[in-house]
């Protein structure tokens, strides 16, 4: 094997969790970074809003009343134990980013501001509170670039444009991953002790989508081709907001400075879903309402979007409306030069794609597939656990939007993904690195390679009689219909058998191009592959749940019900089948109750 | 509409040089650039080779020439093109396959201004963040929005014409820095800048500010880099 490499700690991801994990477990081992994008190309660079803490800057807030909201927001799925956690480290996680140098936007007095979004409430009076840290609508980006740039002053070292293939396991532990250098087209074998994923999502599963094309679920599909199973995948969140037809995300932000919804008749319809905070209600709330009132024509025009609206006199008039005051008690007011500068990014996008100005028209919106609530399950500290049992396994970390803890539950609150990556990136490298000093290198299995050869191989000389561009087009309609946000077993059992037939069809693919150097067409039809596995335990995970609960809205059972769900589904691949199971959802202080807004 | 689509073509494993390819696609106006190179390689020829991520705006990928111009793909639509559009790779960094060019002495570049926070002093007392004032934030907010992208120092005729020259990203992020009341190593960043491959190489030709997707006023922080090396002072 000519391209063998050794590490104490190998890092697969440079997204906010991956830097966070890797910049950690260099501190005290040998750690290697791999991304198949140059780091500073992650989807966490893509975050807008903010990321949330009760830091309590503007007004009063408590760690408690995040982790209330925390738990609400997730519609009682979320594990409270690892939410009580998080809320906790976020304070500091803040702190140590400004320390790091992020330049926050400020308050007056010079402290790091922060702005209202969605689900997240003062407890005591219920209406929202200002706890999202932001800087301007790039909050995700300048974490990215601080978070990188930390790691090369640190030295950090770093394989990139490295696309991992395969996870290496022997003797019941984590080996080492192999990956291709997208360069030359040469496999790499990483040889390490502890191996952490953050690989992101895989939101492209979907056809109107805000999510990057790198999202096509890698990690997750690598390892459950390796036997760990996927824990809540049919919780999948649709963002309201996405500009009509591109899925280009709109931040929650328009809402949390004022924006408002608005169907074709002219009406704030939030009102009617969420009488207490409206606009700033949970994100799978409010894509459902938008879905409700276009269904019954009230779409703009009949058609199947509605308004954001953030022009200063809207913004104005239902501030007004809603008594909505300024930390100081007078009344909110904005201009449209405030807006510019909060919100400048939303302003280009709507210009550049659209053709619109926001201060002076509204925006066409519709829910976009977001964020991946499910994924690898693991503990508070990062570790890979397998079963209801708490078995980890041994070496295997993840961390960041690839894994599950579970924090999110059924419904992620917006910023709470930017904290996750921050905090439990942090402790998956910390225990990286940890269990990587009390362990020496566990042999490699032999032929190392010959899984991700092999799976070349086969999409080399398919008979090519499939489109790779047909399946993967099919597959998004087929997942956006029947598999979004709204599901019925109809409508179900449809997709699945569709995606088993889509990927019947793919073993018929053959990629033309039979070059090394950048072959870009055989790395995009592996990640085909991927977001294929992945559909279809999307699927048969929201089959099996017959009930309603957070981003899973079932017609055929429109209840939540915590006497059979309260648990999280995991599903495994055992010599080739997929078998279900469930394990039960940490309880710690909050009793599961109804949930409205 | 129907566009006619003339996309430079290298592969180094079968060409011996470099040539152009034209296509015929049916575009909507809305489309972006990126929409009919995705076409191109799903439809046409699956080995075209192109960066692409986010399709955005937002991560830098898949900086080209578009009409002469550098340009996100994702981020230019057919509207503002008419039916002609030819799509080459930048300039200045060399041509892997197709439209991929070796970014590394980009990055390279970028690193030797020291990008990354410096601050030595003790933490505040409590712990909490440093102090900064709306107005200090404000001073260096334009240069946080870099993307690394690459249009702005490969528009930069001073970039062609030397191999040493920093290139506008590089001050761009030298700017952010020491102009961050924060941050405590300007003076050695100034002096980074100042030698040979730095500030004097630039001669104002303003490619970079037109080329910027982020609409980052490049020519501007460099002029105002330029002042601060020669009065030594930050305000
Ligand atoms: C438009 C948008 C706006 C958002 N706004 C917010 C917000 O305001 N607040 C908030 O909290 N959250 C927000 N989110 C969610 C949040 O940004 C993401 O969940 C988060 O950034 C994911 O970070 P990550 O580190 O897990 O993954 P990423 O940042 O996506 O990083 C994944 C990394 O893995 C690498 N990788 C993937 N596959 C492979 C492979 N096979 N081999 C090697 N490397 C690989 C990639 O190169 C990349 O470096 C937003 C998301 C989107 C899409
Ligand atoms: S693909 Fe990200 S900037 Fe164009």
């Amino acid at each position: 094997m000519a391209n063998l490499h050794q590490f104490d700690v190998v890092v697969v991801g440079a997204g906010g969790a991956g830097l966070m994990a890797g910049l950690y477990a260099s501190r005290t081992a040998r750690t290697a970074v791999i991304s198949k994008l140059y780091p500073t190309r992650s989807h966490t660079g893509a975050a807008q809003g903010g990321i949330s803490a009760a830091l309590g800057n503007l007004e009063e807030d408590r760690v408690e009343w995040h982790t209330y909201d925390s738990v609400k927001g997730s519609d009682y799925l979320g594990d409270q134990d690892a939410i009580e956690f998080m809320c906790q480290e976020a304070p500091q996680a803040i702190l140590e980013l400004e320390h790091m140098g992020l330049p926050f936007d400020r308050t007056p007095e010079g402290r790091i501001s922060q702005r209202p979004f969605g689900g997240h409430t003062n407890n005591v009076t219920g209406k929202p509170v200002r706890r999202a840290c932001h800087a301007a609508d790039r909050t995700g980006h300048m974490i990215l670039q601080t978070l990188y740039q930390q790691c090369l002053k640190n030295n950090v070292t770093f394989f990139d444009e490295f696309q991992v293939l395969d996870l290496l396991i022997n003797d019941g532990k984590a080996v080492g991953v192999v990956a291709v250098s997208l360069a030359d087209g040469e496999l790499h074998t990483f040889h390490a002790k502890s191996i952490v994923f953050a690989t992101g999502g895989h939101g492209r599963v979907w056809e109107i989508t805000s999510n990057a094309y790198a999202y096509s679920g890698d990690g997750a599909a690598i390892v459950f081709r390796r036997g760990i199973p996927l824990e809540d995948m049919e919780f999948f969140q649709f963002h309201p907001t996405g500009i009509y037809k591109l899925g280009i995300l709109i931040t929650e932000g328009v809402r949390g400075e004022g924006g408002v919804l608005i169907n074709g008749k002219g009406e704030r319809f939030m009102e009617r879903y969420a009488p207490r905070v409206k606009d700033l209600a949970s994100r799978d709330v409010i894509s459902r309402a938008i879905y409700l009132e276009i269904r019954e024509g009230r779409g703009i025009n009949g058609s199947n979007y509605v308004y954001l609206d953030v022009r200063p006199e809207v913004v104005n008039k239902y501030a007004a409306l809603d008594g909505r005051t300024n930390p100081d008690g007078s009344p909110y007011q904005v201009t449209a030069e405030q807006l510019l500068k909060k919100l400048p990014d939303i302003i280009d996008f709507n210009r550049v794609y659209l053709g619109i100005d926001p201060m002076t028209q509204p925006m066409p919106i519709q829910p976009t597939a977001h964020y991946t609530m499910g994924g690898i399950p693991t503990n508070q500290y990062g570790e890979v656990v397998i079963d209801d049992k708490k078995t980890v396994f041994p070496g295997l970390y993840a961390a960041g939007e690839v894994a599950c803890v579970s924090v999110h539950g059924a419904n992620r609150l917006g910023t709470n993904s930017l904290l996750d990556l921050v905090v439990f990136g942090k402790y998956a490298g910390l225990r990286a690195a940890e269990y990587a000093r009390g362990v020496d290198f566990t042999p490699l299995p032999s032929d190392p390679e010959g899984f991700a050869r092999r799976q070349f191989e086969a999409l080399r000389n398919g008979s090519g009689k499939e489109n790779l561009t047909d399946i993967s087009n099919r597959m998004k309609r087929v997942m956006f219909e029947d598999v979004g946000v709204f599901r019925t077993e109809e409508g179900m059992k449809r997709a699945l058998a569709e995606v088993r037939t889509l990927k019947e069809r793919y073993r018929q693919v053959r990629v033309s191009d039979t070059g090394k150097i950048f072959n870009t067409e055989l790395l995009n039809a592996w990640e085909l592959g991927n977001l294929l596995d992945v559909a279809e335990v999307i699927t048969i995970s929201a089959l099996n749940r017959t009930e309603s609960r957070g981003g899973h809205a079932r017609e055929d059972y429109p209840n939540r019900d915590d006497a059979n769900w309260l648990k999280h589904t995991l599903v495994w691949q055992r010599d080739g089948r997929f078998e279900i199971g469930y394990k039960p959802v940490v309880i710690t202080r909050y009793t599961p109750k109804e949930r409205t807004y | 509409m129907e566009v006619t689509l003339k996309i430079f073509r290298f592969n180094p494993e079968v060409d011996k040089r470099w040539h152009y390819e034209t296509y015929r696609v049916n575009a909507e106006p809305t489309d972006r650039v990126l929409d009919l190179l995705e076409y191109v390689k799903g439809y046409i020829d699956g080995t075209l080779s192109f960066r692409r991520s986010c399709a955005h705006g937002v991560c830098g990928s898949d900086a080209v020439r578009i009409n002469g111009m550098n340009r996100l793909a994702c981020k230019t639509l057919v509207r503002d093109l008419g039916d002609k559009i030819t799509v080459e790779p930048i300039m200045g960094l060399k041509v892997i396959k197709d439209l991929i060019v070796d970014m590394e002495p980009f990055f390279e570049n970028y690193k030797k201004v020291l990008p990354w926070f410096i601050n030595n002093s003790p933490l505040p007392a409590d712990g909490k963040e440093r102090l900064q004032s709306p107005e200090a934030r404000e001073r260096f907010d334009d240069t946080t929005k870099c993307i690394l992208c690459a249009c702005c120092t490969t528009s930069c005729p001073s970039f062609w014409g030397s191999d040493d020259y920093l290139g506008p990203a590089a001050l761009v992020a030298a700017h952010r820095f020491i102009f961050d009341d924060r941050d405590e190593a300007a003076a050695e960043r100034l002096q980074i800048i100042s030698e040979t491959s730095g500030l004097a190489r630039c001669h104002t030709a303003f490619n970079c500010t037109m080329a910027c997707p982020r609409e980052i006023q490049i020519t501007k922080a460099i002029g105002e880099l330029k002042l601060a090396t020669i009065t030594g002072r930050l305000d």
